[in-house]
C-alpha cells in the first residue's frame, strides 16, 4: 500500500485511501464509528418499541384514569416504556447533536447548544423514567 | 488554512435553492425535520406520563389538552412524523448494507416512505377511532 498521501491533481481511489495505521487512531474525535453505530442500534430498538407506544396510546386514548394507571402499572408495559425512553433519548440526543454540528459553525454557540441538547434530552428522559417507576412501584 | 476567520470572496457552490425538488432530497429534509419535531415532542410523552403519576386531576388537565381539536391535530402530526421518520430509517437500514443506491431504487424508496408513512398514519388513527366506535 502506498503511504504517499500528497494531494494529486486528480485524486484516485488509491491516492485518498487512508493507511490502516492512521485509521486505528479512530479519527480526530477518537470515537471512530461509535456515533454512527449507536445511532443505528438505537434506531433498530426504536422500531418495535415505538410501535408498542403507538399501540398503547391508541388503546388508552379516551380511557378513564383508573384504567390508564392500572395499565401502566403492569410490569411488562412499564419495562417496555423504560426501554423506549432509554433508547429514544439516546437516539434523539445523537440526532440533534448531528443537526447542531451541521448548522452551527461558531464554536461557542455550538458548545452551548450541544450542552443544552444533553440537558434537554436527559431531563425529558428522566422525567419519563421517574413517572413510569413511580407508577410501577406504587400500591396497586 | 492559515486563518479561517478571514473572509474571501469565493465562488459559492449551488445550494438547495437552485435545484428542482426531487423526491430523495425532499425525503432527506423531511427526515431531519421530523426527527427534530419528535425530539421536542418527547415533552408531550413526559407530560402525559408525569400527569398519570401525579394523579387524576393532572391527568384530566393533560387529557383535556390532548382531546382539544388543536391537541388532536398535534397528535395526528406527531403520529405522521413518527411514521415518516421510521420509514426513512428503514431506507437508511437498506443503504447501510450498501444496497439501493441506484437512482431508480432511491426514487422508489423515497416514494414508498412518504406513501407508507401516510398510509400508516391513517391506519393507526382509523383503528384507534374504530375501537371506540367513532367511525
Amino acid at each position: 500500500m502506498s503511504t504517499n498521501l500528497r494531494p494529486t491533481a486528480s485524486p484516485t481511489h488509491a491516492a485518498i485511501r487512508t493507511p490502516l495505521a492512521k485509521v486505528r487512531g479512530l479519527g480526530s474525535a477518537k470515537e471512530g464509528t461509535d456515533h454512527f453505530w449507536k445511532q443505528r442500534v438505537t434506531a433498530l430498538a426504536n422500531v418495535p418499541l415505538t410501535l408498542f407506544l403507538v399501540g398503547l396510546i391508541a388503546r388508552l386514548a379516551g380511557s378513564d384514569y383508573a384504567t390508564v394507571r392500572a395499565t401502566l402499572q403492569q410490569p411488562l408495559i412499564a419495562i417496555l416504556l423504560l426501554l423506549l425512553v432509554l433508547s429514544g433519548i439516546h437516539h434523539m440526543r445523537m440526532g440533534m447533536q448531528t443537526i447542531i454540528e451541521d448548522y452551527v459553525p461558531r464554536e461557542g454557540r455550538k458548545l452551548g447548544l450541544l450542552m443544552l441538547n444533553s440537558f434537554f434530552a436527559y431531563s425529558a428522559g428522566l422525567t419519563c423514567i421517574f413517572a413510569v417507576l413511580k407508577l410501577a412501584f406504587a400500591a396497586q | 488554512m492559515a486563518d479561517a476567520n478571514v473572509r474571501h470572496e469565493r465562488p459559492l457552490s449551488p445550494h438547495i435553492g437552485i435545484y428542482r425538488r426531487q423526491i430523495n432530497m425532499v425525503m432527506s429534509i423531511l427526515h431531519r425535520i421530523t426527527g427534530a419535531a419528535l425530539y421536542f415532542g418527547t415533552v408531550l410523552l413526559a407530560a402525559w406520563l408525569i400527569a398519570i403519576a401525579q394523579g387524576p386531576k393532572a391527568f384530566d388537565t393533560v387529557n383535556t389538552l390532548f382531546a382539544h381539536p388543536l391537541g388532536l391535530l398535534v397528535m395526528f402530526g406527531y403520529t405522521w412524523a413518527l411514521m415518516h421518520h421510521m420509514f426513512g430509517g428503514f431506507r437508511h437500514f437498506i443503504w447501510d448494507t450498501g444496497r439501493g443506491f441506484d437512482l431508480g431504487t432511491v426514487r422508489l424508496l423515497g416514494w414508498l416512505s412518504i406513501l407508507g408513512s401516510m398510509a400508516a398514519t391513517v391506519a393507526i388513527w382509523g383503528v384507534a377511532l374504530r375501537m371506540r366506535g367513532m367511525i
